[in-house]
């Protein structure tokens, strides 16, 4: 017998580190909301813990981590470390948005991100990413 | 332990953190085997207390929840917290916002928080969180605690599933008739006038006394309390803490917990009976042809919504009939 299954998209939105510019990240919640996606805003200075501690706890699909400091070079590995560590790492989308000087990007990509979206990249291009590429739940 | 037992459900029960985040997302998303691991969660619930929380938006249940997380860590207590949002009706979309509040407990993994949206539909939302609820209680969690919007009656359907129900009131929200109404003032065991520092708050106060004590209480009721709290600061918190004990120790001593569970169980029951008739009869639609192919005989005036529906439920009933 079938039993009838509901599944959202879930996708949390963070803001790492010192950096207090959060308009981006609202713009991306509320298009994402619109898309039917499930999005937990994690708010603004959360440490690289607090976001893995959100993304285990919520098992979301997608993490997207917003950050416009500079210092995304120490932080998304620490974040990346810390899902590996719960055994998260496999099954997370994880993109980055934001500043990121094109010879940052092989590294981050290395350190485990899948896509990287730069400033003025049209919101239906990171929602179809998302669509084609979040991982399927059983 | 039982050897089928889902590997889910031992990682679970081993204390990994991501197999309780899967199983609640199997819970909430129903998928396939879902009720095999609820199932083998239930032997080893019963060990938390469960707190909801509800209230109207903008009371400060999310706040006041970080301050109760915080506290009961202090008393060395690990804490589970579901806290549920609306959804889009349109897009099925929601932002889950909670989790911004938690700022006391950031980083400590002994509170886990889980954020749920009420997808409208099936309205199998109470059975969800209930599940969801298992799961934490399972995993070891000491206090759980739910936290839902008080609009509507899937919020109080979920938030009684709780041991110790607590309704925030803001103060001067004064009309007394939209609390009644809400069948908020019959749920709630303790009353918490939140933002207490704020003016109106006395008054508040007063109006809920009066109307709890208009309440037609059964001798060896609990008398509801009221409790007094500014969330942000901490301010009354202890105190809200120890009316829950107090509510608790009540539950054990005058034997309503066992009652509530009944009820519970029973209110599951008949939950799991009737999604899987609903199931079973959505089966038979599609069996035949599909509901608009029926209705399009209803169109034609050939026949009535009554007369199908005893059409389609024919063969269950007859099933039924022989046991």
């Amino acid at each position: 017998m079938s039993e009838e299954s509901q599944q959202n998209i879930r996708c949390l939105v963070a803001k790492v580190g010192l950096d207090g510019h959060d308009r981006g990240a609202h713009v991306i919640t509320r298009a994402f909301r619109d898309a039917g996606f499930e999005v937990i805003y994690s708010g603004l200075h959360k440490a690289p813990e607090e976001i893995v501690q959100a993304a285990v706890q919520e098992d979301v699909d997608v993490l997207g981590i917003s950050i416009l400091s500079g210092a995304h070079n120490t932080l998304v590995p620490k974040i990346m470390e810390g899902l590996e560590e719960y055994d998260a790492f496999e099954d997370t989308l994880v993109i980055v948005g934001g500043i990121i000087p094109d010879e940052d990007r092989e590294g981050l990509e290395e350190a485990g991100v899948d896509a990287i979206f730069g400033p003025g990249t049209p919101m239906e291009e990171t929602i179809e990413f998302i669509e084609d590429n979040a991982p399927q739940r059983d | 332990m039982a050897p089928d037992q889902p590997e889910l459900v031992e990682d679970l029960l081993d204390g990994k953190h991501r197999a309780l985040a899967r199983a609640i997302t199997k819970i909430e998303n129903r998928s396939p085997g879902y009720r095999e691991v609820v199932s083998a969660l239930y032997p080893h619930t019963g060990g938390a207390d469960v707190i909801g929380i509800t209230g109207s938006p903008g009371s400060g249940k999310s706040t006041l929840v970080d301050k109760l997380a915080k506290q009961y860590r202090d008393q060395g207590l690990t804490v589970g917290v579901i806290a549920v949002d609306p959804s889009s009706p349109f897009t099925g979309g929601a932002v889950l916002g909670d989790r911004i509040r938690m700022a006391s407990t950031a980083t400590d993994m002994d509170v886990f928080f889980r954020s749920m949206s009420a997808r409208g539909s099936l309205g199998g939302l109470s059975t969800a969180t209930a599940d969801a609820v298992k799961a934490l209680d399972a995993f070891g969690k000491d206090k759980v605690i739910i936290e839902t919007v008080g609009a509507g009656q899937n919020e109080v359907d979920i938030v009684k599933t709780a041991d110790t129900v607590a309704v925030l009131v803001p103060p001067s929200s004064g009309d007394d008739v939209q609390m009644l109404k809400a069948g908020i003032l019959e749920i709630g065991d303790v009353f918490v006038v939140n933002k207490a520092d704020l003016e109106g708050a006395n008054r508040t106060v007063t109006e809920l006394r009066n109307m709890l004590d208009l309440r037609d209480g059964e001798e060896g009721d609990w008398d509801p309390e009221i409790a007094e709290t500014v969330a942000e600061s901490g301010e009354g918190v202890p105190d809200l803490l120890e009316t829950f004990d107090d509510h608790t120790t009540w539950l054990d001593e005058s034997g309503r917990r066992e009652e509530k569970r009944h009820t519970r169980y029973a209110e599951e029951l008949r939950n799991l009976l009737r999604e899987d008739a609903s199931e079973l009869l959505e089966a038979e639609l599609e069996a035949r042809g599909g509901i608009d192919e029926l209705v399009a005989r209803i169109d034609a005036g050939e026949t009535t919504p009554y007369e199908l529906a005893d059409d389609v439920v024919e063969p269950v009933r007859d099933a039924l009939a022989d046991d």
